[in-house]
């Protein structure tokens, strides 16, 4: 459906304002924390500040007496209940499953992390419950952290002692191309290692956490507002693995969501405290985390240390990469740890090169840190630094056109579909185009100049420009399956067309900044041929919604948009039988175009909200033919993937004095196949970039060598601002479209984040080296003053 | 937050009476006190607010050229009406943010003394008078180490008197997460010589490069920058740079100072 066949005013390809910013702007949003229910109180968690240790007692009469309060809860009060699942089983290489420690609601005989909450007071204000828990005392013996991955791999002190190792996998893909990828690479021309960084990073959504747990007396109810992304996969890890209430006594509502980029997706303790406290006090328990609270207890993001290897001839054809990395996953599994440095990570090991052979390997490893899972990206901005950022050297050491030897690599567009050696199936894509527009933003030919004019004020200017690759529209069930996930990643609608013609879409998917609002809307109104203000999306509610698995990893529009296309589908061929009995005409007769259902050859025709109006008021209705109504659900499944694709370039001016760098002009040319909304894809783009930018010059997460977070709060965790970025400039035109969805979308939330932190660092190494530094290689975040120690060969 | 009594009294008399009561504190603009008391930090009884004490407020001129600033005065008021003292305004200009700039206060910022702080470079570059309600302070004797200052308790900075220079500037160089001063240095030329203050740098506090003012009062130049050497060893050394580091730029930022003075 591409925007060429618009026929409808705010449809397919409008880049109509986003309608849910009204009411964001003027403080009519409705957040978690804003909902305020009768006889509510206050949960605090008691979090550790040590990293390990050993809880020998907690004493918590002291607490209870104090006023107001009502409940406190420690570790020995979930010891019953299940643990917080992670969602993927990864095998290793030698076929062992990977090791699953549990991650209780609180934590029980030890505590893993600095703040890692082990205590809980409930109090009739957010006062009296932080006095209370003050006066918890608990008796914590202190272990060592075990902080260094490559120190936690080689033994010394265990995070989970029931385990006896702190590597949860060690996962080979594809382990059958093993042997043939070291043979390739041993006989190869020309190798280029790397060893690199990819630096954790801290979410930061603007909205912290918050839930209220509501457990209702008289029909034995929960009712959980929290900020998720995806309500209904909260509920399912709720249920069936943590609490144990029964699904059809749980409802989840995620109203208005300030931010997630991942952090949201994820069951958190503080929810299944909430829900049993409300039962327990039989009132409402509310909790909402400081932005301290935050820093501590949010799943981190990235946190990558990597080997990489590219073979290649001396021409400079790739023959293999090849690359040994630790992750992080912290101190307990969070639900999609497993997933991220594996399948949303190996299987992008390829990029977009037709390189014959790739061999991944990936342990996970757990540290006495903050639980790591997918934060904007995940996986596979790690994926896509490794390869841009070894090529970038690669280039250097083979004295070729850092574009030129992409362009040599790269997948070609008759070639589609194309079998990459990391085992994905590429539908579509044609990054030679995505490079020509790349060049066409960056005047490279002025680059010169304008690295003279830099020089000429004291200053080094840099050229970076990477490809990248992601899969997203997560995921195909069947293939996830098989790789390990334990849940289905379909989605779903229900449309409902009310009797006056007015629709309201409810989707699985969660808009927490995307724009669904808006955009889903167009969609529905492209096929209807109605105006799209008549629509309303419905989301956030598992008492309104069908279940649907959320929004992450770029999947809202290429699968829940999916299963809006099917349940609309369904509306028209129900509409064109009513139609057809209105008319008095036969179905096969009956064309609908731009609202209208029309007898072929005819200029008999009623318009869609007759139609509905009809199938509302069912007079002179063929009730034995038709049901009366007009509402119809639809889940989709994909059959593969999506394959976002682009090229980004960035100009840097640094400052050899004091190692500041700035940046100067940022290009990205991206392919999402065919676009509902370019100027929500612009915003989505400009976001993920500004968060690429923070990660690779100045985000910093910081642990001392006894597990403190030494970045553990603003004063020191530096967030990217507005001064901080460049105007963008941006190119989503002339998408391939997605070969298997019926939008032909690929979806463009993380794009940004993913394809910007090479081209950062290789601009940076770029000024270095024309400042005469023979600096190759340094990991982010180019702070300042590391840049100034890397010039100056501090040992950075 | 702990609660808390809260007085805002309209005279310094008044409040001076105020802060006898036992932890009483005063209130400036609250930039820094305010977070420390919602982080549970400090548990005052009173805070004893400064802002509504009209003689405490404004900008004006003295008959010894000194640009005479009111404790209670913000940033903003001072960026916008000190332009007898440029260097001065311009700093006061770019401290942190222009919600920071209007709560925050000269007075405030003195007390407390942060060693990240703009305002004591400027102090004690300027060789100013700290007024407080009882005496009056030199800068050289006011700035006792980091957080640490010649106040007792219950003194109340009323007003600070800069004598202006022929020539200075303030350059800063950030710390990208908190924005204050990684290094910031502040150089003023007077008539009898050159005062170089740093901030930011040492685990001491804002202090006095005394090799810098010879240097420069000798020949006001960055030329005359380059062979003086400045160790590193006594500087803050933190995940935002090495006291190495930070030794580099408090030459570099004098130069880049001294390049830009008016």
């Amino acid at each position: 459906m591409p925007k060429d066949n618009t026929t409808t005013e705010g449809g397919i390809g409008a880049a109509t304002v986003r309608r849910e910013d009204i009411r964001f702007l003027t403080g009519e949003g409705n957040y978690t924390d804003d909902i305020r229910l009768q006889g509510e109180c206050h949960a605090i968690f008691v979090r550790s500040d040590v990293a390990n240790g050993v809880i020998k007692s907690i004493d918590t009469s002291t607490a209870e007496g104090m006023p107001g309060v009502l409940a406190v809860f420690t570790g020995e009060d979930f010891v019953e209940v299940g643990g917080n699942p992670a969602g993927w089983l990864i095998n290793s290489r030698d076929g062992e499953p990977m090791k699953e420690p549990k991650r209780p609601v609180l934590a029980h005989g030890k505590v893993r992390h600095v703040g890692d909450a082990y205590a809980a007071v409930v109090a009739e204000t957010r006062e009296q419950a932080l006095d209370a828990a003050g006066a918890i005392e608990a008796d914590i013996e202190e272990l060592p952290a075990v902080i260094n991955m490559a120190s936690a791999v080689a033994g010394g002190g265990l995070v989970h002692d029931e385990i006896d190792t702190n590597v949860c996998f060690d996962w080979g893909w594809i382990e059958d191309n093993r042997a043939a990828t070291d043979a390739a690479i041993k006989a190869a021309p020309h190798v280029t290692t790397l060893e690199l960084v990819n630096n954790r990073l801290v979410p930061n959504a603007m909205e912290t956490r918050a839930s209220m747990g509501d457990y209702n007396a008289g029909t034995g109810e929960y009712t959980l507002y929290t900020t998720s992304q995806n309500p209904h996969m909260s509920r399912l890890l709720i249920c069936a693995f943590v609490l144990g209430i029964p699904e059809n006594k749980l409802r989840v509502i995620a109203p208005d969501v300030g931010g997630g980029f991942g952090s949201k997706i994820y069951h958190y303790g503080e929810e299944a405290l909430v829900l049993a406290a409300s039962k327990k006090l039989k009132r409402p328990v509310r909790w909402t985390s400081t932005r301290s609270e935050a820093f501590l207890s949010d799943a981190h993001g990235r946190d990558h240390v990597t080997k990489i290897e590219l073979a290649c001839e001396k021409d400079g054809t790739f023959i293999a990469f090849r690359t040994e990395t630790m992750a992080n996953v912290g101190a307990y599994l969070s639900n999609f740890s497993t997933a991220t440095p594996t399948f949303l990570h190996g299987t992008l090991m390829a990029g977009n090169y037709t390189v014959p052979n790739v061999y991944v390997n990936v342990k996970a490893v757990f540290t006495n840190t903050v639980p790591v899972d997918a934060y904007r990206g995940a996986g596979r901005p790690e994926a896509t630094y490794s390869i841009e950022r070894v090529i970038d050297m690669a280039a250097r050491e083979l004295g070729m056109d850092p574009i030129e030897l992409r362009r040599k690599n790269f997948v070609k567009p008759d070639q589609y579909p194309f079998a990459s050696a990391a085992g994905l199936e590429y539908d579509s894509g044609n990054y030679d185009l995505q490079m020509d527009k790349l060049e066409a933003m960056i005047d490279r030919p002025g680059f010169a100049a304008r690295r003279a004019e830099s020089e000429k004020n004291g200053k080094l200017r840099g050229l970076g420009l990477n490809a990248y690759i992601e899969a997203c529209g997560i995921a195909p069930s069947n293939l996830v399956g098989v790789l390990g996930a334990r849940v289905g990643l379909y989605d779903a609608a229900t449309v409902r067309v009310n009797a006056t013609g007015s629709l309201a879409v409810m989707v699985g998917a969660h808009s927490h900044g995307q724009g669904h609002e808006t955009a889903f809307p167009q969609v529905v109104a492209e096929m209807l041929g109605i105006d799209p203000q008549s629509i309303d999306i419905v989301h956030g509610d598992t008492a309104k919604i069908p279940f649907g698995m959320g929004t992450y990893g770029s999947r809202s529009l290429a699968v829940c948009g999916s299963a809006v296309v099917r349940a609309t589908e369904k509306i028209i061929a129900k509409a064109k039988k009513i139609a057809a009995h209105m008319l008095e005409a036969a179905e096969a007769d009956i064309e609908f175009e731009a609202g209208n259902f029309s007898v072929a050859g005819t200029d008999k025709s009623v318009s869609f909200g007759e139609v509905a109006f009809k199938a509302y008021i069912p007079h002179n209705f063929p009730i034995e033919d038709i049901e009366p109504g007009l509402e119809e659900t639809a889940f989709y499944d994909p059959a593969n993937f999506t394959y976002p694709s682009g090229a980004y370039a960035c100009e840097v001016e640094l400052d050899p004095e004091t190692g500041k760098v700035t940046i100067e002009r940022f290009a990205a040319a991206d392919d999402f196949g065919n676009i509902i909304n370019p100027m929500i894809v612009t915003g989505q783009v400009h976001g993920g970039i500004g968060q690429g930018i923070g990660q690779a010059l100045i985000e910093q997460t910081a642990y001392d060598d006894d597990g403190q977070l030494l970045s553990a709060s603003y004063m020191d965790y530096a967030m990217p601002r507005a001064e901080d970025v460049p105007f963008y400039q941006v190119n989503h035109d002339d998408g391939t479209p997605c070969a298997h969805n019926p939008l032909g979308v690929k979806g463009c939330g993380e794009a940004g984040a993913i394809g910007s932190p090479a081209s950062v660092v290789n601009a940076v190494i770029d000024a270095m080296q024309s400042g005469g530094k023979n600096v190759t290689h340094m990991d982010m975040p180019l702070t300042p003053s590391r840049v100034w120690e890397a010039m100056n060969a501090k040992g950075v | 937050m702990y609660n808390f009594e809260m007085t805002r009294p309209s005279t310094i008399a008044d409040a001076a009476k105020a802060l006898k009561e036992e932890d009483a504190q005063a209130l400036g603009g609250g930039q820094t006190l305010i977070p420390t008391l919602k982080q549970r930090l400090a548990i005052p009884s009173t805070l004893v607010s400064l802002t509504g004490i009209g003689e405490m407020n404004g900008v004006c001129m003295s008959d010894a050229n000194e640009v005479c600033v009111g404790g209670a005065t913000s940033h903003a008021v001072v960026a916008r009406e000190a332009s007898a003292y440029p260097g001065l305004a311009g700093l006061a200009s770019h401290i942190g943010d222009p919600a920071v700039r209007n709560r925050g206060t000269v007075g405030g910022s003195l007390a407390n003394n942060d060693p990240s702080a703009c305002y004591p470079a400027a102090a004690l570059a300027s060789g100013a008078s700290i007024i407080t309600n009882t005496r009056e302070i030199a800068a050289d004797d006011y700035f006792q180490g980091m957080f640490t200052t010649a106040l007792e308790d219950g003194e109340i900075i009323t007003e600070v008197r800069f004598p202006v220079p022929e020539k200075s500037h303030y350059e800063k160089f950030v710390q990208p997460a908190s924005r204050f001063a990684l290094v910031g240095v502040m150089v003023a030329k007077y008539a009898d010589g050159v005062r170089v203050a740093v901030t930011g740098a040492s685990e001491e506090g804002v202090f006095r490069w005394t090799e810098a003012e010879a240097a420069l009062s000798a020949n006001f130049s960055a030329d005359a920058l380059p062979d003086l050497s400045i160790s590193g060893d006594d500087m803050i050394s933190d995940l935002h740079g090495s006291g190495e580091y930070r030794a580099h730029l408090v030459k570099v930022m004098t130069g880049r100072a001294v390049a830009s003075a008016a």
